[in-house]
């Protein structure tokens, strides 16, 4: 229902707002259905209807400027860079202990068999001694299950930021044909960080033998 | 009664890592004759095809879960009597009335022990 004060233009243009948006409005089209009234306003208003021109003006404003600061932050990258890296960085974690902690119990295995030819004071010692070491090798279970919480989170966190990306894709493409050069700087940037902070992935790892072969390749 | 060190044990874990470790420790404490699946419904395939005497299961499986293996087993009448240990990280409360409404025999909390398998499989076969 419209208020009863309104005039008959901004009446008429009001209800083809809400027939056309419905009783729901994008945060994307707030800044259009705000515009849209303000352009009914013009040019017949006074007192207070000036007072809520005004306001209506700098809500326009705000919300433009909210949209632009969000695109700027770049959801579209957190999205297809950021959390996809994260995702296989902890993958990696989970392979890497379970590989260390097969070669740990292969190990152990050993010393079992070499168990059985000692004598039974010694045999119970390394018996003890590999039963504990079983018993710490659990971690890897316990780590797994956590990480895998973790990555489901990160998928949630995909699915939320693709609706941002969504509502927001045009601002983004504006913040990104402006800033084409922070892009790549960004990352060279993560370039960098990657080979101070830490290990790459093992499919962009090279082997002992091909770091070598490379060395070899100056001499 | 004495318990038959040669029984048939089920074990269920999708994580390789916890098949091989638990297969130790049952070896460790003389049981030999350890069967593995690594999730609900290969478990219970096993279970219809083999002669099992003790279930060792997980919780957090896929395609079907340990609680479901579990209804599973106490559902069937050829598969109910069989003792049903579940080994699991989830021990909230509801975790472990849900199992318990469901039948279990007992439940073990990771990160475990060889002495609280040990003593959590006593409690359901008998002291060995």
């Amino acid at each position: 229902m419209l208020p009863g004060k309104v005039d008959a233009a901004l009446r008429q243009r009001l209800e083809e707002l809400e027939s056309k948006h419905g009783d729901t409005v994008r945060i994307a089209d707030i800044a259009e259905v705000v515009e849209s009234m303000m352009a009914t306003l013009k040019g017949d208003v006074v007192g207070a209807d000036l007072a809520i021109y005004a306001e209506l003006e700098s809500l326009a404003r705000y919300i433009q400027t909210a949209k632009t600061e969000i695109a700027r932050l770049r959801p579209d990258q957190v999205k297809e860079q950021y959390l996809p890296a994260a995702a296989d960085q902890l993958d990696a974690i989970v392979e890497a202990t379970a590989e260390a902690t097969h070669t740990i119990m292969d190990a152990t295995e050993i010393i079992e068999g070499v168990m059985e030819n000692l004598d039974g004071e010694n045999s119970q010692k390394l018996m003890d001694a590999t039963t504990r070491i079983y018993e710490a090798c659990g971690f890897q279970d316990i780590t797994g299950q956590r990480i895998t919480k973790v990555v489901n989170t990160l998928k949630d966190i995909e699915e939320r930021i693709d609706a941002l990306v969504a509502a927001f894709g045009s601002e983004i493409e504006k913040v990104k044909a402006e800033q084409p050069e922070a892009e790549e700087k960004e990352e060279k940037k993560d370039s960098d960080e990657k080979l101070v902070h830490g290990p790459q992935l093992p499919e962009d790892a090279k082997s002992q033998a091909e770091v070598d072969a490379l060395l070899a390749s100056f001499d | 009664m004495a318990v038959d060190m040669n029984m048939n044990i089920l074990v269920v874990d999708d994580y390789k890592t916890m098949l091989r470790i638990l297969r130790n420790l049952l070896r460790q404490l003389n049981f030999s004759n350890i069967e593995e699946a690594s999730d609900g419904a290969a478990a219970l395939k096993k279970l219809r095809d083999c002669s099992i005497d003790l279930i060792i299961s997980d919780w957090n499986m896929e395609p079907m879960t340990g609680i479901e293996l579990l209804r599973e087993v106490r559902g069937d009448g050829k598969l109910k009597h069989i003792p049903f240990i579940m080994i699991t990280a989830e021990s909230k409360s509801e975790n472990v009335i849900a199992a318990k409404e469901a039948g279990v025999s007992n439940y073990i909390v990771k990160p475990f022990n060889a002495e609280t398998l040990k003593s959590k499989m006593a409690s359901v076969l008998g002291d060995f």
